[in-house]
């Protein structure tokens, strides 16, 4: 029963909650009645069976649970909690409605959290509080700190919210296009974090790249005619298919070059490619739309040595035009040392030497350092590796720059 | 309906060296902004220069200092403001981007009230 309420919790919180805070027009009223049905389907599928619609019993009880405190004075609430026992929760003949207005209710809740006037950081703690169900303590580990830390900052863009008067709408199709590019930033921020997990022990954080994934479907179906977003779903698809093939069994960090490719998600791959090819559709690109494909090429490549770099660095050319960011220009380079060789690489690389978003970047020193090694330039290897030791704190990448020095030596 | 008030900030060396036929240009922008937002503006006006401003505070044995200067340093200065009428924040910011602010930019900030 535990396991039936946890994967309605996981499935259905953003849809349950979304069309309770339309009757409380309050998203901490909302919450609160959420959080009371689940409590409720715990002891009521235990003994009345699981409904065939989760998601709806669950906001059918939300629901009247938030009418029913809306009814009455909210000190009344506070000072006589045991005049409220009347039960809300619906009997094995009542009947639980079906799913009224339930795209617009999700998307409601999506725009409301990834609102622009909010600061970027409350737009994932929102995501990940409110669309992702996450209690505060969960959200506040994804991101490395406290919980009265992720507290206070979820409090401040909730008043925000209410003070500034955040809608809870879909925008006008005028403005939709930019307001759906900052909700699939926020949950690209999610996947990037939890695929390459800053500091720790572990390169992946899973629970991140699943809820990343979610999103992304529940985006998919709620904008099915959105380039952009089947961009960032193939992105993610393309991208998390090798994901058990990115270390071996010891953890230790395995290159493109290493992976078993028969162990890639096969399907996810399938799914992502038909997925680039309709994003691709529209002209121009999307900057998601461009990074699925490059994710393509490599996914396709039945081995190493058969990847089309050409192509690759053809996609990071169109890629650096509409998205000009260093980090690109970085990834091109690294590519473009793989297909035309490591001098053409380590120009492309040096010529970002001086870029300051990639001051802190332990990915240019340690491209650098490979180029490097190829060119048997093994002293400057060696200080490129070590200065790309000293910039990453991810203890599964630092074993691998760790081990490619000592084989410098070898 | 919530009340807004958007703050126009603007470097003010930027004001002071544009010809007269640019601020002209401006502040006929402004007339068209009103025109337009008619029905959304409850008020708005144009500040003099920060030279012009004077601050005061308590200071602590229970007097006034007086100093002339604004209150915050700034290379963008307030310089105006208008007070609108919107349902919500979106409806406000739809306003305040036709604000003209050739200079700098707005701020929306909503009207506190109290029950």
């Amino acid at each position: 029963m535990v396991a039936a309420v946890a994967d309605a919790h996981r499935r259905e919180w953003a849809f349950v909650l979304a069309a309770t805070v339309r009757v409380t027009g309050d998203i901490n009223l909302g919450e609160e009645c959420v959080q009371d049905a689940y409590a409720r389907a715990l002891s009521a599928w235990a003994s009345a069976g699981v409904p065939a619609n989760p998601g709806a019993w669950l906001t059918t009880v939300a629901r009247r649970r938030a009418l029913d405190l809306k009814r009455r004075d909210a000190t009344a609430r506070r000072a006589a909690p045991l005049l409220l026992d009347d039960d809300p929760t619906p009997g094995p003949d009542d009947q639980v409605g079906d799913r009224p207005d339930i795209d617009d209710d999700r998307l409601r809740l999506v725009f409301t959290c990834c609102h622009p006037a909010l600061s970027p950081d409350a737009r994932v703690a929102l995501t990940l509080r409110l669309l992702c169900g996450l209690t505060t303590g969960e959200v506040a580990r994804a991101f490395l700190v406290t919980e009265s830390t992720m507290a206070a900052r979820i409090s401040r863009a909730k008043k925000k919210i209410t003070t500034a008067r955040i809608p809870y709408r879909v925008p006008d199709l005028a403005e939709l296009p930019a307001r759906v590019g900052a909700v699939l930033d926020v949950v690209h921020l999610l996947f990037t974090t939890g695929h390459s997990a800053p500091i720790g022990d572990d390169l992946v954080r899973r629970d991140l790249v699943e809820r990343a994934l979610d999103l992304t479907r529940m985006l998919r179906t709620l904008l099915p005619g959105d380039a952009d977003v089947a961009g960032l779903l193939a992105l993610i698809l393309l991208t998390d298919a090798r994901r058990d093939t990115r270390t071996d069994d010891d953890g230790r960090l395995l290159l493109l070059a290493e992976q078993d490719r028969a162990r890639w998600d096969h399907a996810a791959i399938i799914e992502g490619v038909a997925l680039v090819r309709e994003a691709l559709r529209r002209r121009p690109p999307g900057r998601f739309a461009l990074m699925a494909a490059i994710a393509a090429v490599h996914d396709q490549a039945p081995h190493y040595t058969d990847t089309d770099w050409n192509e690759i660095v053809a996609l990071y050319d169109l890629l650096v035009q509409l998205w000009p960011s260093p980090v690109v220009a970085l990834n091109r380079a690294a590519a473009l040392g793989l297909a035309h060789g490591p001098s053409a690489g380590l120009a492309a690389l040096d010529a970002l030497a001086e870029e300051p978003q990639l001051a802190g970047y332990a990915y240019l020193p340690a491209a650098r350092a490979d180029f490097l090694s190829r060119l048997g330039r093994t002293d400057q290897a060696r200080l490129a590796y070590a200065e790309a030791l000293l910039l990453t704190e991810n203890t599964v990448e630092r074993d691998f720059l760790t081990d490619r020095l000592a084989q410098l030596d070898r | 309906m919530s009340q807004y008030l958007v703050l126009i900030y603007e470097d003010e060396t930027a004001w002071a060296n544009a010809t007269e036929a640019e601020a002209g240009k401006i502040l006929a922008e402004h007339g068209e902004f009103g025109e337009r937002n008619r029905s959304s503006l409850s008020g708005g006006n144009a500040l003099q220069p920060t030279s012009a401003s004077t601050t005061i505070r308590r200071d602590s044995s229970g007097g006034f200092s007086v100093t002339d200067a604004p209150f915050a340093e700034t290379k963008e200065a307030l310089g105006g403001y208008y007070l609108i009428e919107a349902n919500d924040l979106d409806e406000a910011i739809e306003v305040a981007k036709q604000v003209p602010a050739p200079f700098g930019g707005v701020e929306v900030h909503p009207i506190r009230t109290f029950d």
